[in-house]
């Protein structure tokens, strides 16, 4: 593994930002100093030589599957919507995505 | 009908009008409502609808139709199993008034083999443990001993067997979650080849690992659940499409002939004495019985730990993903959408699943991903090129399931990686796309069960099976050589 720089809290705070969680400063320190401890157990795969391997996605070898092409029965509309949070109109009801007044 | 203990005796009970699955399914509620209250292995005890369904099947027994292999036999599910109109919360927040509009395929499976689910099981969240001490709802304890954790994620489904609530449970499996609690309870616990058994309706944690199997008393009632929920599901784009194999026909074959490796990585350095005593002496027994044993070299699964905790996660950060708080779960309320996002993902997951998804996210974020995830997957192919090999020279393969016996709560829940470190013998076959079997084999020096692992290649599972029944068979009575 071509050694990566230790893993900061900023990085911390960065990825918590991509993955939409928001950590209060405890947390991003404490998160932080976990988060290296089990990156530095994983610096031991630097020792393997791995030049010549391709990479593993899935353990077992299964070309593309693809279903006839006929009508089938599908999941009924106002259960789904049921478990919406918010739902209006045969459709998901979502807060302003760009903070504007609706 | 007390002596009906396993799902083979109650389902030919049923069938032969010796019993009703009425009285089966009431014997198990009391059984739950007599010790749960202690154990908590349920998150949710379906009584109504247990008993409706057992009546169905006492209905068809009266009306001379078939009610199935499993008829009237009471299960428990994960509660990461899809069930219709039934909560399904994978023990968090986020998911905790769901409502899965439709069932597992398993799930489906099962009801119409005359099996009667009484309840959903606690788990660590979304499966991410082992110890059950993640779940959002409160620990699961080892009905072996309450002061110890009963093992994860899969804890409740485990402790349901263990505590005799009933006969048989489904996991699921994805670095050890089936296998080790298993071991830690003392019962069998199966994690099937990748795709035998279909995803559809598991909640998803890393799909390329998770796989669904069965908790049982007896080698052979796994046999039976295992043949009911295998088979191809067109639901399930990774499910393969081999015929399910007839494991109970052949479960008395025994392993004359059979060739046996010990994992040598997998018997050393953090593995207890105790525990490796009683794999040695299993692996006796089957040399015993015929089986030609030998040490057997995998080295490649010294770094399946590493790899797994890049490649789950990683895969973890992106299912995960989907709690956005608009189409299903939790949704705290704010101004606009993307604030929504954030409030509702940090009241809603623990910390154990934030940890996951921070260090997938990082594994795969620019900069990153060849370092980490690309590297991981490398270790991966090397994983499956030496199982590849040490399968050419054994048809099995033997090992701890889980270095220790059942450890005390709190234990392993200031280090992550102290905790991740209890998946070191059962994560390599995860990786792999393999099948293993955790088979409870006597106590250790505290008493508590000892699982052993018996690893098969992909689709072993006939052979499997047979190791399994001879350990069973001979496993040493407990107490008698602490």
């Amino acid at each position: 593994m071509p050694d990566p720089h230790r893993i900061t809290r900023d990085d911390v705070a960065h990825v918590a930002r991509l993955a939409r969680l928001s950590l209060t400063d405890e947390e991003l320190d404490r998160f932080t100093g976990q988060l290296a401890h089990i990156l530095d157990h994983a610096t031991g795969l630097a020792a393997l030589d791995l030049g010549a391997v391709e990479p593993t996605t899935h353990p077992y070898p299964l070309s593309n599957v693809l279903r006839d092409d006929v009508v089938g029965s599908t999941l009924d509309r106002d259960e789904v919507l049921g478990q919406a949070p918010a739902a209006q109109d045969g459709m998901f009801r979502v807060p302003p995505v760009l903070g504007e007044a609706p | 009908m007390s002596e009906l203990s396993t799902a083979v005796e109650m389902a030919a009970a049923v069938r032969s009008r010796e019993v009703s699955a009425r009285e089966l399914v009431d014997r198990s509620l009391d059984a739950i409502e007599a010790r749960d209250g202690e154990i908590h292995a349920f998150n949710l005890v379906t009584a109504d609808a247990a008993r409706a369904a057992a009546d169905a099947v006492d209905a068809k027994v009266a009306a001379g139709e078939d009610p199935g292999p499993l008829a009237g036999v009471p299960i428990a599910l994960k509660d990461n199993l899809c069930t219709r109109g039934v909560p399904t919360t994978c023990s968090s927040r986020i998911l905790e008034d769901w409502h899965p509009p439709y069932d597992a395929t398993v799930v489906a499976a099962l009801s119409g083999a005359g099996a009667v689910s009484v309840g959903k099981t606690n788990l660590d969240e979304f499966a991410m443990g082992s110890s059950t001490e993640n779940s959002a709802f409160g620990p699961t304890r080892n009905p072996r001993d309450p002061a110890r954790v009963p093992g994860g994620s899969s804890g409740g489904s485990a402790a349901a067997v263990a505590a005799g609530y009933v006969p048989l449970s489904l996991g699921s499996d994805t670095g050890g979650s089936i296998r080790q609690p298993a071991a830690l309870c003392g019962v069998v616990g199966v994690k099937p080849t990748y795709g035998l058994v279909s995803r559809y309706g598991l909640v998803a944690f890393a799909s390329s690992l998770d796989q669904i199997g069965p908790f049982a008393s007896t080698v052979a009632d796994a046999a039976l659940m295992l043949e009911v929920i295998a088979g191809h599901d067109p639901l399930d784009s990774t499910s393969i499409p081999e015929q399910v194999p007839d494991i109970s026909a052949h479960l008395g074959d025994g392993v004359a002939g059979l060739r046996v490796g010990l994992v040598r990585e997998l018997l050393g350095e953090g593995i207890a004495d105790d525990v490796r005593r009683r794999v040695e002496q299993a692996a006796e027994a089957l040399a015993a019985a015929g089986a030609k044993v030998d040490e057997a070299s995998v080295p490649a699964a010294a770094y399946g730990l590493d790899a797994y905790y890049l490649i789950a996660p990683a895969e973890a950060s992106s299912n995960l993903a989907r709690y956005d708080a608009v189409r299903f779960g939790l949704r705290v309320d704010a101004p606009t959408t993307p604030e929504m996002y954030d409030v509702t993902r940090t009241a809603g997951f623990g910390d154990e699943v934030k940890r996951r998804i921070m260090l997938g996210t990082y594994a795969l974020s620019a900069g990153y991903y060849d370092a980490y995830y690309g590297t991981a997957q490398k270790v991966r192919t090397l994983i499956r090129r030496d199982f590849d090999r040490a399968y050419d020279g054994f048809d099995l393969l033997l090992s701890p399931t889980s270095p220790t016996t059942a450890f005390a709560f709190g234990d392993k829940t200031d280090d992550p990686l102290t905790m991740y470190l209890n998946d070191v013998c059962t994560i390599p076959t995860n990786l792999a796309g393999d099948a293993a079997m955790s088979v409870p084999y006597g106590t250790g020096d505290d008493g508590l069960p000892v699982g052993v692992q018996v690893l098969a290649p992909a689709l072993g599972e006939v052979t499997m099976f047979r190791a399994a029944a001879v350990l069973e068979a001979s496993a040493p009575t407990e107490g008698t050589e602490r």
